[in-house]
């Protein structure tokens, strides 16, 4: 994407993509690692900055386009999707970033999350999910965990939560990635992946509100606990993880299990190899699916399958292919097609 | 059998109404006879009437699909109240329609389909060709369906296909009838199947000829009639519907503006077909996107305004109460928008197929917030294009979502269109910025108070907007109070200001009178022929047909001072009426309103305006 607009190297600073506007997120709030990590991103991806659009639609992190010296567009409560969407088939030439959350995306906007999705229209959604509403104060929002008390939940919920890599799965999504808000250098390595990637990028950032829901993250993310409870994938490495790096991954009558190196003859040879590209997504669909306390929580670029082209690509071929076949200049040639003079 | 004679009498106008089950081919045999008889110079008016399944069940009233048509050696303004002919294919399309049919009418039926399990389907308690019913009316039993099917016979196509041929041979009688070249009406068959199904093609050619054979021979119709083309009218002309000519206005906007257009739009009825006509064409650069719903539809056209696409999107009623957010957000974004919405019944689902003009209120004020936008309205299927066009216009150089109303009564009828030439339409000059000159995004332009335009991917004018209040000029997010009012009358007054770049009303008819009468949109058929009517027989009255509703025509109120009464005719409940009553409330309004998901017919109009000028 960034790179067929321009080759040459672009001297962009992380500062010139910062706006004049005051951010206004909470102190402590894991929004600030986010933008800064995706500040640095658009740095490393070499892009003009007046081909940046960045739009959101409604709750705190929603905010982000205001933060931006870019273009950006503050749209509507979960329709930022939709927006995103034609301003990407309008201009296939700008480089179009999604900013929403939980309750934006899962809820309000599912539809227009899953059919963006189900389209594959060449652009990144970063979905920034603390499990809670931030902005209206408190209630739960679809990714909520089960029996979890909010405002509007006193007894506890009593629905399922989403997990949004499934939904993108399910909606045969090309990119799913999930990062956390404490690894800034991993946040800023995936974001530049999910630009890179020609299709719809979808990156779950497990952020945290310091408000409303803090430390939900927390049995993830917390340095005690992250070696264990996470599982970071590269591309073509086996999938070990663990303090000791000595667990991983193996394929045990199709389900994933934990195994550890070196106990009942399990050796590194017998470890899933991680393949962000294979088309078939058997296996990155449980790999999103994995929850603690059984699995480690996979973060990192799960799914990068390039197997069927972007709906503007294709969109862009059509065009031009009609161009090719057509006689008519004009409106007029139409118009005046099956008409007759009377004199 | 010989060849009788026959004796030719020339007509004025004829209305012809074909009806049948839906899958009959009822609207392709309309649409077909429209455009021969445009082709042979008549001037035209059509009105499809087809029920919201798409096939009911076979030969019950709710199944009947109908297609009425007025050709006219003069001027044509309706698809006329009463039919003269009448093509009935089975019991239930006759039960349906003879209301709709002059006394003395010429019933064409397919006889083959009049035998008692068809009457009971119909819920015909005697046969109503034994009844007595049809005395006084000239019935042609055709027997149509084994005649078709002989035809056929031996071209090897399926009982299926045989059987659906029967609409030719029902419209090879009206070729002969009316004396019309078969060859448009093989022509016309052979564009609609003559690629993809040579032998259906075939098949359906013979049995027309077969039709229009059977009719010379027949001693049941004696005498041909002859509608001459129409006269005093020069130009290139052809037929056309309203949802097309929307479509084409639109494009015929993209190119003079020299953009590309972006339409986001979901299916509804009866708006579809402007999203399926521009759908095929992308060699006029044209980008279609069916979203997931009508709240994605208009959402995906504002980012595409965004990006400086010139955006669309269409709908319906209920589509149009989902996309209200939306408009305020390109309200308060201020970008260019048009925004089709093809009336139909109300509320909810309501009449999906049906007429209505019921959605005025809606698109004035169905928003939160103070959120204004442009209101016109079409009034003739042709003229769609005019208004999509003077929509696009307005939305792209005024910077505001423009809401156009039609209705399915304009979207699926057709009449005879004088093509215009593109390049004479007024310039459309959207205020797009330089680079790197010093933006300010809600910086105004003194005239027209449009901000201006400046597009992503452009260098040095970098800027967030959205759908938070703005500060005036810098566009950054305010909540300041005074700010915010300031807004709103901005906003406001954007609007208004429209009003010094429409023309001023117009009257048909004498400036001053006894009676005015007021309409607006797709009416203006039968209130013009009502009104013609009865200014011929001496009556003081003049029409007002309004397209420009937000803003109104600055000489609103010097026109409706120099009549004596005001009556104003809706296909609702009094919307416009109560909107006249606020805006200028120094008139008194009477209204006439009818909400039968059915047009106004003429000889009503003429009954109750001969009653107010009575009174």
């Amino acid at each position: 994407m960034a790179e067929e607009i321009k080759t040459e190297q672009l001297q962009n600073t992380k500062a010139d993509f910062k706006s004049d506007q005051v951010v206004k997120w909470c102190a402590g709030c894991g929004d600030f690692a986010i933008l800064s990590a995706i500040q640095s991103a658009l740095v490393d991806s070499n892009v003009r900055k007046e081909d940046v659009v960045f739009v959101s639609g409604i709750g705190c992190s929603s905010r982000f386009p205001y933060y931006m010296n870019t273009y950006g567009f503050h749209g509507l409560h979960g329709r930022g999707a939709a927006v995103a969407s034609g301003l990407k088939v309008a201009n296939p030439k700008l480089d179009v970033w999604h900013i929403t959350g939980d309750g934006d995306s899962m809820a309000i906007g599912g539809n227009h999350f899953i059919h963006a999705v189900r389209r594959n229209i060449d652009m990144n959604i970063i979905l920034f999910n603390n499990k809670i509403y931030g902005l209206t104060k408190g209630q739960y929002s679809p990714t909520t965990p089960r029996g979890s008390i909010t405002k509007t939940s006193p007894d506890g919920t009593i629905e399922n939560p989403f997990k949004p890599g499934e939904l993108c799965m399910g909606a045969q999504g090309s990119f799913f990635a999930r990062v956390v808000d404490t690894e800034p250098k991993r946040m800023r390595e995936v974001f530049l992946e999910a630009t890179r990637h020609r299709g719809t990028s979808v990156v779950e950032v497990l952020q945290n509100c310091v408000i409303f829901n803090n430390r939900i993250h927390s049995e993830i993310t917390g340095k005690e606990v992250r070696d264990d409870h996470q599982i970071h994938l590269e591309h073509g490495k086996p999938m070990i993880f663990g303090k000791e790096m000595n667990k991983g991954l193996v394929l045990k009558a199709s389900r994933l299990e934990v195994v550890t190196l070196g106990e009942n003859g399990v050796s590194e040879e017998d470890i899933l190899v991680h393949d962000v590209h294979n088309p078939d997504d058997t296996t990155h669909y449980m790999l999103v699916r994995m929850t603690l306390p059984e699995y480690p929580v996979a973060t990192g670029v799960i799914r990068a399958c390039e197997c069927v082209s972007s709906y503007d690509a294709e969109l862009e071929l059509q065009m031009e292919k009609a161009k090719k076949n057509s006689n008519f200049k004009s409106v007029q040639d139409l118009m005046e097609e099956k008409s007759f003079i009377v004199e | 059998m010989s060849k009788k004679t026959s004796k030719v009498i020339e007509l004025d106008a004829v209305v012809v109404k074909f009806a049948g089950d839906s899958g009959d081919g009822m609207q392709l045999s309309g649409n077909q006879f429209s455009d021969t008889s445009a082709f042979a110079g008549n001037d035209l008016a059509t009105f499809p009437d087809y029920p919201s399944e798409i096939r009911a069940p076979q030969g019950t009233i709710a199944g009947v699909s109908g297609f009425q048509l007025h050709i006219g050696h003069k001027e044509v303004d309706t698809p006329g109240d009463l039919a003269d002919v009448l093509v009935a294919l089975n019991p239930a399309a006759l039960k349906a329609n003879m209301k709709w049919v002059k006394t003395g009418a010429t019933i064409i039926i397919d006889i083959d389909n009049f035998d008692n399990k068809y009457y009971k389907k119909a819920g015909y308690i005697e046969d109503p060709l034994g009844d007595g019913s049809l005395d006084g009316y000239n019935v042609v039993k055709a027997p149509i369906s084994q005649l078709s099917k002989a035809t056929v016979k031996d071209l090897g196509v399926d009982a299926k296909s045989a059987d659906r041929t029967k609409n030719q041979f029902a419209l090879g009688i009206l070729y002969w009838l009316f004396n019309k070249d078969l060859k448009f009406g093989e022509e016309f068959i052979d564009s609609k199947f003559g690629s993809k199904n040579p032998l259906l093609a075939e098949a359906n050619k013979r049995v027309l000829r077969s039709g229009y054979n059977y009719a010379e021979t027949v001693e049941a119709l004696r005498t041909t009639y002859q509608i001459n083309p129409i006269k005093n009218r020069k130009g290139r002309f052809r037929n056309i519907t309203g949802n097309v000519a929307t479509a084409w206005g639109l494009m015929a906007a993209a190119e003079r503006a020299n953009m590309e257009l972006f339409l986001g739009s979901y299916p509804i009825t009866p708006g579809s077909e402007i999203l399926q006509e521009l759908s095929k064409m992308k060699h006029f650069g044209v980008k279609t996107f069916q979203a997931e719903d009508e709240i994605a539809g208009i959402n995906s056209a504002i980012g595409a305004s965004f990006a400086g696409d010139f955006a669309v999107t269409t709908t319906s009623g209920p589509g149009l109460a989902l996309k209200g957010e939306a408009i305020g957000l390109a309200v308060i974004t201020e970008l260019p928008l048009v925004i089709v919405n093809v009336q139909r019944g109300g509320p909810a689902t309501g009449l999906p197929t049906k007429l209505e003009q019921s959605d005025l209120m809606q698109a004035l004020y169905g928003r939160n917030g103070e959120s204004p936008c442009v209101v016109i309205a079409a009034s003739t299927p042709a003229n769609c294009f005019r208004y999509a066009y003077v929509a696009s216009k307005i939305a792209l150089e005024h910077m505001t979502p423009v809401i156009l109303l039609t209705d399915g009564y304009l979207a699926n009828g057709s009449e005879l269109w004088n093509v215009p030439e593109i390049k004479n339409l007024p310039d459309i000059n959207p205020p797009f910025v330089e680079d790197n000159v010093d933006y300010q995004p809600y910086e105004r332009n003194p005239k027209n108070l449009a901000r201006y335009w400046a597009l992503p991917g452009q260098e040095g004018l970098r800027h967030r907007i959205g759908g938070l209040e703005k500060e005036d000029v810098t566009g950054n997010v305010s909540h300041n109070p005074l700010n915010h009012e300031l807004m709103v009358h901005l906003r406001e007054e954007k609007v208004q200001k429209v009003a010094e770049f429409i023309p001023e009303l117009k009257v048909s008819g004498e400036d001053s009178g006894d009676l005015l009468i007021v309409g607006w949109g797709g009416t203006y058929g039968a209130l013009i022929s009502a009104v013609k009517d009865l200014q011929e027989t001496g009556k003081k009255i003049s029409l007002a047909q309004f397209n420009y509703i937000m803003p109104l025509p600055k000489n609103t109120a010097e026109v409706f001072g120099k009549f004596k009464r005001i009556v104003v005719c809706e296909i609702n409940l009094g919307q416009f009426a109560n909107y006249l009553r606020m805006h200028l409330p120094e008139f008194s309004y009477q209204q006439y309103n009818k909400v039968q998901g059915l047009p106004f017919m003429i000889s009503e109009l003429k009954e109750k305006f001969n009653q107010i000028l009575e009174a």
